[in-house]
C-alpha cells in the first residue's frame, strides 16, 4: 500500500491522526503529515478507514496485491 | 440489499415533510421512508418552504464535499426550517457561512488551535472542571437537573479555557451563554446578552492585545500582527462562533449520552469495565443521536445531478443526516445502539470542508465525562421516566431541556 495526501485538500480536522497516528500527524498550523508512506501491512485497516472517512478526500491510497 | 425493487419517486411530487423529531432513539419514520423510497425528495416544510431532503449516506457525504452545493445562508434559495426567513444580517458572514475559496482561508487561520495535539493539552483541565462540577452536585440537593447543574457549565467553562477567559469572568460568561442557549428566554432578553457577550469578547480581544496570553485568543493576535493588521471584528466573531457552535452541542450530548447509557446499565458496566473503549462509545453515541442535522443546509449554485435526481442552481437542499447516519447500506443493525461497533464514518459532525471544527475537543468532553461521572455517582439514575422528559424535538440543536437526576 501506498499513501498519499493532498496538503491542499485538507481540512484539519484531525480525524486521521486519531485513527493511525503512527502514519497520520498535523503540522502546528493543523495540515495534515504523511509519516509513512509505506505502512506496514497491520496498519492498512486503520489507514483505510482514514482514508474513507477523511472529510476532505486528502487521503488516497494506492493498493497493490 | 432490499428484494423489493423500490422506484424512486418522481420528482415532481412533492411530499410533505417534517422536522420535528418523535424520540430520542430514532429519527421521524417518515425521514426512514423517504431514505428507501425517494434517497434525494423534493419535500414541502411546514413553513411552506419546497426543498430537496436527503436520506442517504451517500449522497449526503457527496452534497456536502461538493463545492457546487454553497453554505451561504443569506442566499434566497439557503433552507430555513423556522416559521419566517431569519432576518437578514450585514455582519460579517462567519466561517460556517463561507464558500470556497474564502472558507479556506478562514479555516486555516484557526486550524492550528485545534490539533489533536492542541486539544489533548485541555485534557486535565477539563477533567478538573468536571470534577468541580460532580463536587458541587454531591454537595447539593437531590434531585437536581442534570442540564443546569453540569451538562451546560461543563463545556462552557472548556470554551472560556480554550479562548482564555480569565477565571474572574468565567462566572458572567457562562450565566450570559445559559441564557444564550435557553429556550424559554425572551427574545429582547437573547439580544440583550448578545449585545453583553460581543462588548465582553471585544474587550477580552483589546486586553489581549496590550498583554498578550498563550490561548487561542492570544495566539490568533499574535498570528494577526505579523501579518499587518489585526481585525478585532474578526476574532470577537470567531469567539462568538465558537462559543455558539460548541456549548449547546456538547451540553445535549452530555446529556443524552448520560440518559440512554443510564437506561441500558449492562451497556454502562460494560464500558465502565474497558475504559479504553469509551472513545469508540462516544462515536456510536454521536451517530446515535445525530444532534445537530438542522445545522446542515445547503444551496445549489449550480445544476447537479444527484441520485439520478436534478438539483437546480437555487434550490435548497436539507441534508437528513440523522437518518442518513441509520443507512442499512452503511451501518448493520444501525438502529441498535452497540458501543463497540468502532464505525467512524458517520455523519454527526457533517462532512466536506465544513466538517466541525471542534470535533476532537467534543470528543475529549464527551470521554471524559462518560469516564468521570459514573464512576464517582455511582448510583446516579434519571428522577423521572422518559417519557415525563421534555426534549428539544423541533430545536437546531436536539437535546433534552430539563432532566432531573438523583443517586
Ligand atoms: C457533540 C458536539 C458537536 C456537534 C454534534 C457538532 C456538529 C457540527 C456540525 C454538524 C458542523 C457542520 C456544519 C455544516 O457543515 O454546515 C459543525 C461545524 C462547526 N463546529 Fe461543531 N459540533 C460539536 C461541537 C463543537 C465544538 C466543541 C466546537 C468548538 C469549540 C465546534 C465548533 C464548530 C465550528 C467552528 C464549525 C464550523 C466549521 C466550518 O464551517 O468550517 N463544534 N459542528
Ligand atoms: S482526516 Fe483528512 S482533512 Fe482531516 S486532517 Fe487528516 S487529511 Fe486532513
Amino acid at each position: 500500500m501506498r499513501v498519499l495526501i493532498d496538503e491542499n485538500k485538507c481540512c484539519g480536522a484531525g480525524q486521521c491522526v486519531l485513527i493511525a497516528p503512527r502514519v497520520f500527524d498535523q503540522r502546528d498550523d493543523g495540515i495534515v503529515i504523511l509519516l509513512d508512506q509505506a505502512p506496514p501491512k497491520e496498519l492498512h485497516a486503520a489507514v483505510r478507514e482514514a482514508a474513507c472517512v477523511c472529510p476532505g478526500a486528502a487521503i488516497a491510497l494506492e493498493e497493490r496485491e | 440489499m432490499s428484494c423489493i425493487e423500490v422506484k424512486p419517486m418522481s420528482a415532481d411530487l412533492i411530499a410533505p415533510l417534517t422536522m420535528t423529531r418523535t424520540c430520542p432513539h430514532a429519527p421521524p419514520a417518515e425521514h426512514r421512508r423517504l431514505r428507501a423510497e425517494a434517497p434525494v425528495a423534493r419535500v414541502k416544510l411546514p413553513n411552506g418552504l419546497t426543498v430537496w431532503a436527503v436520506t442517504a449516506h451517500e449522497h449526503i457525504r457527496t452534497i456536502l464535499s461538493d463545492p457546487r452545493f454553497s453554505s451561504n445562508r443569506r442566499d434566497p434559495g439557503f433552507p430555513y426550517l423556522t416559521r419566517e426567513r431569519p432576518p437578514s444580517s450585514d455582519l460579517k458572514r462567519m466561517l460556517l457561512e463561507l464558500d470556497p475559496p474564502e472558507h479556506g482561508q478562514a479555516r486555516r487561520s484557526v486550524l492550528g488551535e485545534f490539533t489533536l495535539q492542541r486539544i489533548r493539552a485541555l485534557g486535565p483541565r477539563i477533567q478538573q472542571i468536571v470534577d468541580e462540577h460532580i463536587d458541587a452536585m454531591l454537595a447539593g440537593p437531590r434531585p437536581v437537573d442534570l442540564v443546569q447543574a453540569f451538562s451546560l457549565p461543563v463545556p462552557s467553562l472548556v470554551i472560556c479555557e480554550l479562548l482564555g477567559v480569565p477565571y474572574a469572568d468565567h462566572e458572567f460568561f457562562q450565566t450570559r451563554s445559559a441564557t444564550l442557549v435557553n429556550q424559554n428566554a425572551a427574545p429582547e432578553e437573547v439580544g440583550r446578552v448578545v449585545g453583553e457577550l460581543m462588548t465582553y469578547l471585544g474587550n477580552l480581544v483589546a486586553a489581549k492585545a496590550q498583554n498578550p496570553t498563550d490561548d487561542l485568543l492570544g495566539r490568533q493576535i499574535a498570528r494577526q500582527r505579523e501579518s499587518g493588521e489585526v481585525d478585532y471584528q474578526d476574532l470577537v466573531s470567531m469567539a462568538f462562533l465558537l462559543l455558539i457552535a460548541g456549548h449547546e452541542t456538547t451540553a445535549n450530548m452530555i446529556s443524552l449520552t448520560t440518559l440512554v447509557l443510564l437506561q441500558q446499565p449492562d451497556k454502562l458496566a460494560a464500558l465502565q469495565r474497558a475504559p479504553a473503549k469509551t472513545l469508540a462509545a462516544v462515536e456510536e453515541l454521536l451517530r446515535y443521536f445525530t444532534i445537530a442535522e438542522q445545522a446542515l443546509g445547503r444551496v445549489a449554485i449550480a445544476d447537479v445531478e444527484i441520485g439520478g435526481v436534478l438539483i437546480r442552481a437555487g434550490e435548497g437542499v436539507l441534508l437528513l443526516a440523522n437518518t442518513g447516519n441509520r443507512d442499512p447500506e452503511v451501518f448493520t443493525d444501525a438502529d441498535e445502539l452497540d458501543l463497540e461497533r468502532g464505525s467512524r464514518n458517520h455523519l454527526a459532525f457533517g462532512f466536506g470542508p465544513h466538517q466541525c471544527l471542534g470535533q476532537n475537543l467534543a470528543r475529549l468532553e464527551l470521554q471524559i465525562v462518560i469516564d468521570t461521572l459514573f464512576r464517582r455517582i455511582p448510583g446516579l439514575r434519571p428522577a423521572v421516566p422518559e417519557d415525563e422528559l421534555s426534549f428539544k424535538v423541533d430545536a437546531t440543536v436536539y437535546g433534552i431541556r430539563e432532566f432531573p437526576v438523583t443517586w
